[in-house]
């Protein structure tokens, strides 16, 4: 055991300085005793009784600094190091402070924000949004599991205050150019959109880019927005709003078909405005179009819709060129007779959906983890059976985990998993670009395309893969990029998640 | 519509939850806060419907809050005399012993406490030594109560028996007492629970020859305004709990003169100023007091929901809000995070004790750590650190006191009036500064560091609030 002291004389500082460093040091090196302390006769004694206290210690006064180290190595050395660390410390640079906030409230307190984004937990979520709708904060609501209940009552608070409330369970929107959560770089615009659904809101707006339109607004309202029990109030909200928008030309509803009551009161509002309105009610009942009211039943409809009523010519047609249909009869022709059915993996909810109801009008025996109606549901979702189309999206699968937008390698064990099975003929898979998805979807998953190809090569058989990226040229993924890295690996990549899913089931048909 | 008021406008984003799509807002260079949120009641969803029942009684309470803060801020202080507490306090009795906390039996009592109940009965002379005084109390009847009882307080053991000395704190605003025992400096002391010989004698010698000279003093002078001393010495760098080198030397300041006016011989006075200067913590045992003033200024409002009392018994944590002045709500008390000195370490500390959180209580000690970033080192923390705990202090205060500054933050007033509402909704707890006993009696103090009052107290105060307010 080595003993080493030193007094600094005429050297004051701080106990807390010292205690602090002593405790340092004494971490940092092991050392069984480590003392730095003024030498007050109180402290004199504490080093006695530690078995430092030596003459030098003793004799300190009051404005001295006496250190003390006793360890099995060098404790000079230490001795040393605490000096240095003393005379360094005096030169220590300033650190930033840096507030925290744990509320709203205290937040509100010193600050006047206009929007609040809330991914706490479902059960927590309404909470917040009401505490903020309270403050006269607009609310995004990217949470799940909030109830019916509390979802009424949130929107009733917002339509009262004039608020926005998004969501729940939004995953997008773009307000003033700003992409919140799930959402694309569009080039800003004349039309406004609102939906009630998140990868079609996604689409809607890419395929209005892609057709050389813009947004005005795109504004997420929530899966269950038009349903009986909240009876559209958010939509109608948005609509109203952004009729009085002055950079709105055109409105654009995206939703699942909404209850008849409320598409009732939807179409009526519609009437009302004095912009034309373009309702795009996914898988609805046709209806004719009146003065300023459109009716689409499709995504890509809609946008094109959109676009020409706000008085541009369409840049491109979303019609499956020739191109692409020679080089899927090719395709097909590589299939052995085995293979006969599509597997449609999907990380964009409502892409699944269009590509369930696409399947659907076409194929027999198809089964979906989304399905609604007994005959189509899948008995194990993570076995696929006949023509499968999987919603990754789904809780099932995120129990825990991100969604597969963000973290889109949960699809890639599946997609191998397909390939192993004889009866596979197509891949369908999806790829979201933009603001809060995955920095590089299509690289992370190309591997598993790989792996799947060699699979069934190794089997005397060959896959088809289809895919669709929803994005633009702008994203800060690279679109182009993406694509040429799928048709490297002769992926067939189409404009619109339609015409993916259209392509992909005419394959299976001819072979069903 | 004010939604149309948004469309155009520069986004300002609150983020609660995921930080996922920050670096999104980054890159499109959007301005946001993200919260430090967690879910509020620490994610319990019965406490969560309390907070929810208390919202639709915001304004009753509101009201009554803003009643307490500024009947506390309006509080006085003055140190007016020096005397035996069977003297001074109202409801002390001859045979009674005055503790720390909430209320304690000798059974349960921690060591450093029991360690200063017998040193208090060999001082009172009740026993002549420490085996003696351990008969005398199987053998005789003492009546324990909490200083806070009796408008007392006493930092660590807190032990106050009869014929102990008192500073004795007027409020003139509300006409009240508050009470506070001597501080004997550091090392071995009673408060510490040491009991030795050496201690009874210095506490005798506080009787017989500083409190006379204390007393005559403070009548020359008229008295000493405490409230004031803290005002300046938190420009100074203390925060009045942990430090008070300023505030010692402020007070030194103002009594010298009054001692070297007072009829005791010369050798008396110079050891009485003596015992001032040499003990740094001297003020302690007045800015205690007067915090308790204040807070009593506070107390029985109808449906307040600030804390007016935090102490701990090192057994036990106990808090009191306004609204219900008879009772404790009370948790095992946690253990203090910080430095040991040499020799010592959390093995041999003893959980957190004694009646000084009532600095605390009043927005003083750890709320005005930004005042004193020399004792965030204590738990390793940067001078950063300290500007954060006085900050968030503001985040479950009702108010705060232009009364008392920080300089560090732009001479911003320090956070006053836990309110029971907000610690439970945000999780954020109280934070108090404090020094670490040995949990052996005499050793004396070990360390120092942070501490906080456990959350089951507020727990439990939260939901005695709420019953008294109907569905």
């Amino acid at each position: 055991m080595s003993k080493f002291t030193k007094v600094l004389k005429d050297s004051y500082f701080d106990s807390v300085t010292l205690m602090s460093l002593s405790a340092k040091i004494k971490k940092e090196t092991k050392a069984s005793e480590v003392t730095v302390l003024m030498a007050t006769d109180m402290n004199k004694d504490l080093i006695s009784k530690v078995g430092l206290g030596t003459d030098d210690v003793l004799n300190a006064g009051q404005n001295d600094c006496v250190i003390g180290v006793a360890c099995d190595g060098d404790a000079e050395e230490i001795v040393n190091r605490i000096v240095k660390e003393l005379e360094d410390g005096n030169n220590q640079k300033k650190e930033k402070k840096e507030v925290v906030y744990h509320t709203q409230a205290q937040f509100y307190k010193e600050e006047d924000p206009n929007i609040v984004v809330i991914s706490a937990p479902g059960k927590y979520a309404a909470r917040e949004a009401k505490i903020a709708l309270e403050n006269g904060k607009h609310v995004m609501l990217f949470s799940d599991n909030v109830t019916e209940e509390e979802e009424l009552s949130l929107k009733q608070l917002a339509c009262e205050k004039e608020l926005l409330l998004m969501g729940p369970d939004c995953g997008t929107t773009i307000l003033n150019g700003v992409g919140l959560c799930f959402a694309n770089n569009v080039t800003r615009g004349n039309i406004g959109i609102v939906g009630a659904s998140g990868t079609g809101l996604q689409e809607v707006t890419v395929l209005i880019d892609k057709q050389g339109g813009g947004i005005s607004q795109a504004l997420g309202v929530g899966g269950r927005d038009l349903h009986s029990e909240i009876g559209g109030l958010m939509t109608m909200q948005c609509m109203k709003a952004l009729d009085q928008d002055e950079q709105t030309s055109t409105i654009v509803v995206v939703s699942k078909p909404p209850a008849s009551d409320v598409e009732e009161k939807v179409v009526q509002l519609a009437r009302t405005l004095s912009k034309p309105v373009v309702l795009i009610f996914i898988d609805g009942q046709p209806r004719e179009d009146e003065n300023g009211v459109y009716y689409c039943s499709k995504l890509s409809e809609g946008a094109c819709k959109a676009v020409e009523v706000t008085n541009h010519s369409l840049k491109t047609s979303f019609d499956l060129s020739s191109d692409v249909l020679d080089v899927c009869a090719r395709e097909q022709s590589k299939l052995t007779p085995n293979q006969k059915y599509l597997r449609a993996l999907y990380c964009g909810g409502t892409l699944c959906s269009e590509a369930l109801s696409i399947t659907r009008g076409v194929l027999k025996k198809v089964k979906s983890n989304l399905a609604k109606k007994e005959e189509e549901k899948l008995s194990d979702p993570l076995v696929s059976e006949y023509n499968t189309i999987i919603d990754m999206g789904d809780d099932f699968f995120t129990n825990g985990k991100p969604h597969p937008m963000i973290e889109p390698s949960i699809r890639l064990d599946r997609i191998v998993q397909e390939a192993k099975d004889p009866t596979t003929a197509v891949i369908l898979l999806d790829f979201e670009l933009g603001y809060g998805s995955h920095d590089d979807p299509v690289g992370i998953t190309i591997d598993a395309i790989q792996e799947a190809r060699q699979i069934a090569e190794n089997e005397g058989r060959y896959l088809v893969f289809v895919a669709y990226i929803c994005g633009t040229e702008k994203e800060k993924q690279s679109y182009t990029t993406a694509k040429k890295l799928l048709e490297e690996n002769s992926v067939i990549v189409t404009n619109t998640n339609e015409q993916a899913a259209t392509l992909a089931v005419n394959v299976c048909k001819e072979v069903q | 519509m004010k939604i149309n008021e948004l469309f155009g406008k520069d986004l300002y984003v609150v983020n609660i939850g995921s930080p996922t799509f920050l670096k999104d807002l980054d890159s499109q260079n959007v301005k946001y806060e993200n919260l430090e949120w967690a879910p509020p009641a620490h994610g319990d969803v019965e406490l969560i419907k309390v907070l929810d029942k208390l919202e639709r009684h915001k304004e009753e309470i509101d009201k009554a809050n803003d009643e307490v803060v500024a009947k506390v801020k309006a509080a006085q202080g003055k140190l007016v005399d020096c005397k035996k507490a069977i003297d001074a306090i109202p409801g002390m009795k001859p045979n009674m012993i005055l503790h720390s906390g909430p209320v304690q039996d000798w059974e349960h009592m921690a060591d450093p406490q029991k360690g200063a109940v017998l040193g208090a009965i060999v001082f009172e002379g009740w026993a002549s030594t420490v085996e003696e005084a351990e008969e005398y109390l199987k053998t005789h009847e003492i009546i324990f109560s909490p200083n806070h009882h009796l408008n007392s307080v006493g930092p660590m053991a807190g032990v106050v028996s009869p014929s102990m000395p008192v500073h004795v704190l007027y409020d003139e605003v509300n006409d009240t007492y508050a009470y506070c025992p001597l501080n004997e400096g550091l090392g071995g002391v009673l408060r510490f629970g040491k009991n030795t010989p050496d201690v009874i004698e210095r506490l005798l010698w506080m009787k017989n020859d500083f409190m006379p000279v204390l007393a005559e003093a403070l009548k020359i002078c008229g008295g000493i305004d405490v409230r004031n001393i803290i005002m300046q010495a938190l420009n100074m760098g203390d925060e009045c709990h942990n430090r008070n080198k300023a505030a010692t030397s402020l007070f030194f300041r103002e009594i010298t003169i009054p001692i070297m006016k007072t009829s005791f011989p010369e050798e008396q006075k110079e050891k009485a100023l003596a015992f001032i200067t040499n003990n740094e913590h001297y003020f302690l045992n007045l800015s205690m007091p007067y915090c308790k003033l204040a807070q009593l200024a506070g107390t029985g409002v109808k449906n307040a929901s600030i804390v007016t009392i935090m102490s701990r018994n090192g057994y036990e944590f106990g808090i009191k809000i306004s609204c219900l002045p008879d009772e404790w709500f009370v948790a095992p008390a946690l253990m203090v995070k910080g430095l040991y000195f040499p020799g010592y370490s959390e093995e041999d500390a003893a959980p957190d004790l004694g009646d000084s959180c009532i600095t605390e209580t009043n927005g003083i000690g750890g709320f005005a750590m930004a005042a004193s970033p020399a004792i965030v080192k204590f738990v390793g923390g940067t001078v950063a650190d300290a500007f954060n705990y006085s900050q968030s202090m503001q985040e479950i205060t009702w108010s705060n006191n232009p009364n008392f500054t920080l300089p560090a933050l732009d001479f911003k007033p320090s956070a006053l009036g836990i309110d029971i509402r907000k610690v439970i909704e945000s999780g954020v707890l109280p934070i108090i500064n404090s020094g670490i006993a040995h949990k052996k009696a005499g050793i004396g103090q070990i360390g120092a560091g942070l501490v906080t009052p456990p959350f089951e107290c507020f727990r439990k105060a939260i939901i005695a609030f709420a019953d008294q307010f109907e569905d």
